[in-house]
């Protein structure tokens, strides 16, 4: 398996470690209520198809958040958390 | 006050076996340079390149962040985050032309020259080491890790060197 982290290009999936799905980037509020949070911490979907998922590409410190497929094993897009706030490459 | 000898953190340097060779350096002054976000620092390398800057040279090593090599720290207060990492680190060379089977068994790259060209740098892992590698030509490579290391980064690079050299 390989992903291509948005600084380093390609590289093997050695490199990275799996952090766990994207939803933990949809953290709610603090006030959200016990269901909401419950749901954020414990409630996870476990698609035949399209997930996302986070990974950490530990030689350049990248988080990176990775849409795949769990059936046909293909990576569709690779994106870095980074970007969204501005940080440089 | 005693006038401290400074010395190598690799031991057992250096090492010829087949057609490898591993000798331990002294880079001189190491500072790490990491933008604030938001601001640029003056010849700040792109991701994998390396930038001759005065006296020594700029090494891209991660996401915002470079190594100012053999040069004194600069004076970028509010710029940047600034740190001296001289003693944090080990540094090794590897050269030879068994130098590029030697880092195949140790380290996940694509090392042909057209993926990683000479006078460019790369962040990876070295078994499990997490590394600073500079190609200065083709068969020579500048090998840095944390320092503390030093002696698995000698370890596994001798065993693999032994291993190629073995196949010969």
């Amino acid at each position: 398996m390989r992903l291509t982290c948005p600084c380093c290009g390609t590289r093997d999936r050695r490199e990275f470690t799996y952090y766990g799905a994207a939803e933990f980037l949809n953290r709610p509020a603090p006030d959200a209520g016990l269901q909401a949070w419950d749901a954020y911490l414990h409630l996870r979907d476990n698609p035949a198809g399209i997930t996302r998922d986070l990974w950490y590409h530990d030689p350049c410190q990248s988080w990176l958040e990775v849409t795949r497929d769990t059936v046909t094993h293909e990576i569709h897009a690779v994106r870095a958390l980074g970007d969204l706030v501005g940080d440089a490459a | 006050m005693v006038d401290l000898i400074a010395d190598g953190a690799a031991r057992g340097l250096p090492v010829t076996l087949g057609r490898a060779s591993l000798v331990g350096f002294d880079p001189g002054p190491v500072t790490s340079i990491a933008p604030f976000p938001g601001r640029a620092v003056p010849g700040f390398p792109t991701p994998g390149q390396v930038v001759a800057q005065g006296a020594g040279r700029m090494v891209w090593a991660g996401r915002g962040m470079a190594f100012l090599i053999g040069a004194p720290a600069p004076d970028l207060q509010g710029q940047a985050a600034v740190t001296d990492q001289s003693d944090g680190w080990v540094w090794v060379t590897l050269s030879g032309a068994d130098a590029v089977a030697v880092l195949a068994r140790l380290v996940p790259l694509d090392l042909r020259p057209q993926a990683f060209p000479a006078g460019t740098t790369a962040r990876s892992t070295l078994g499990h080491l997490p590394v600073l590698l500079i190609r200065e030509a083709v068969d020579t490579f500048r090998i840095a890790a944390f320092r503390s290391m030093a002696g698995s980064l000698v370890h596994d690079l001798t065993g693999a060197m032994r291993a190629v050299a073995a196949r010969r």
